[in-house]
């Protein structure tokens, strides 16, 4: 499972990896590996390291040890004359083309419009065309539901519009592997839904691996192949949804879910 | 001593002629800080430790030195190193740099407000570092710094009166050699007063439109 054999039937390989941030360790000797296309939901209380590690992953963070390989090449390594030594900016580049990553806060560019959102990355990075990126990043839109959208500027939008727009612009680099770091906890309630709709569409027509940090128990269980439960930076429990939601082993676990659902949460 | 409109008229020409160097250096001299300024304020966050420190202490050393002894410097000691230099470039590379070390504080304070979910997001699109700047940081760092960057330039306006003392001939020096030689300080003197008075206050108005403008959205 964990791929050290070199050809794998995985496309994350997460090895030993440890996280520190000065003293305190937020990962600590992770290991799991990831299958090509597979829907995996980070669960845990926060500071539990599970959007550290998406973040690892999109290389807006370090590692202070472990490897981590992405369709069987090192994330922060790189091979010359034989050695392993530190990735430079061009193999991170090329790395990052297999990744895309939607964030809690969309980040949108708010000096672009909708449409500009979409297709600047392709353009810069790809070298399409512009007629070629806008008639992409349309198909986008409307598959997220917004091609009406197209010339809004993204402080005209509400918070799930921005959403599902910060998701077509990660689609628009047709990445193998998408991130997803709590895409719907700066939602209100009411808009959560038209991103999960948009997630499970995703999931359901795509064969796209999907990480995702969620607090959204239920969706969760529907939408993931299996569950990680993070805690304090290690992986505590983890299965498919059914046994561990409905079932959990560990009593970390077990009273984790219990407060979320105290909370008022459907699982 | 009387107000003589006579003589008015007989030394406006001149003062005229003044004035146009005068907005001339302004406007080279503010070009100069603003490109220089966003220069310091990039080589100051520089991943290369001597280079922004290196940058750092130029910075200071320019700010923390009169502006006047500067002029004195590139317009007379730079010339005995080898670089000559006219009055206006010398001037306008005086008042530029000097005014860049206040400009660079303008940079770096918007481009530190950028968010860093900016940052990220373009990593995200695997943007190259050039690329982040030039389409995602700069073009959102720079509309809310507009304001404070021409209350920079009109004060630099108000300073080229110092280019006289080395022999540019701006507004100030026409003003003093009419004044010389025709030993009649009151009118030209008033009217250098009067003339940057009505530059100055139609800047004024224009900066209030700038910051309507580029008022921060956010």
């Amino acid at each position: 499972m964990q791929g050290k054999t070199g050809v794998t039937d995985t496309i994350i390989d997460i090895d030993c990896v440890t996280k520190r941030y000065g003293s305190h360790t937020v990962l600590k000797d992770l290991c799991f590996s990831v299958r090509p296309g597979e829907k995996l939901a980070l669960i845990g209380p926060s500071g539990s390291g599970k959007t550290t590690i998406l973040r690892t992953l999109m290389t807006l963070e370090t590692i202070e040890s472990g490897t981590i390989r992405i369709d069987g090449e090192h994330l922060f390594q790189m091979e010359r004359n034989g050695r392993l030594v530190p990735a430079d900016e061009a193999h991170l580049h090329r790395m990052r083309t297999k990744i895309g990553m939607v964030f809690q806060l969309f980040n949108l560019f708010p000096h672009k419009c909708v449409l500009e959102n979409v297709t600047l990355a392709p353009m810069l990075t790809k070298g399409v065309k512009k007629a070629d990126a806008e008639r992409r990043a349309m198909e986008l839109l409307d598959l997220v539901g917004l091609a009406d959208k197209a010339r809004a500027m993204p402080v005209q939008l509400s918070g799930g519009q921005k959403q599902r727009v910060a998701i077509a612009r990660a689609l628009a680099l047709q990445p193998k592997i998408m991130l997803f770091d709590e895409v719907t906890s700066a939602l209100d309630p009411e808009l959560v839904e038209e991103v999960l709709n948009v997630m499970r569409m995703l999931g359901s027509t795509t064969d796209m691996t999907m990480l995702l940090v969620t607090h959204e128990m239920s969706f969760a269980h529907d939408f993931a192949d299996r569950v990680l439960f993070f805690d304090r930076g290690r992986i505590v429990e983890e299965g498919p949804p059914d046994v561990l939601f409905t079932n959990p082993s560990h009593e970390r676990t077990q009273a984790f879910l219990k407060k979320i659902i105290a909370a008022g949460q459907r699982i | 001593m009387e107000w003589d409109w006579e003589f008015v008229r007989e030394i406006m020409p001149t003062l005229l002629d003044g004035l146009r160097i005068t907005l001339l250096a302004t406007l080279l001299g503010s070009i100069l800080a603003a490109a220089a300024g966003l220069g310091f304020a990039l080589l100051r966050r520089s991943k290369s430790r001597p280079v922004a420190r290196t940058t750092g202490v130029v910075v200071e050393f320019i700010r923390g030195t009169p502006l006047l002894v500067q002029l004195y410097f590139l317009f007379y000691v730079l010339p005995e190193l080898g670089l000559l230099l006219s009055p206006l470039t010398a001037g306008v590379v005086g008042l530029g740099l000097h005014y860049a070390t206040y400009t660079s504080e303008v940079f770096r304070a918007g481009i530190d407000n950028t968010p860093r979910g900016q940052w990220e997001a373009a990593k995200a699109c695997n943007l190259t570092p050039y690329q982040t700047w030039r389409h995602v940081i700069l073009p959102q760092a720079i509309p809310p710094m507009i304001p404070a960057l021409a209350n920079y330039f009109v004060a630099m306006f108000k300073e080229t009166p110092l280019l006289s003392a080395i022999t540019v001939i701006e507004l100030m020096s026409e003003a003093r050699s009419v004044a010389n030689s025709n030993y009649r300080y009151l009118e030209p003197m008033t009217l250098v007063g009067v003339l940057f008075l009505c530059i100055s206050l139609i800047a004024v108005p224009a900066l209030h439109m700038l910051e309507r403008r580029f008022r921060p959205t956010r």
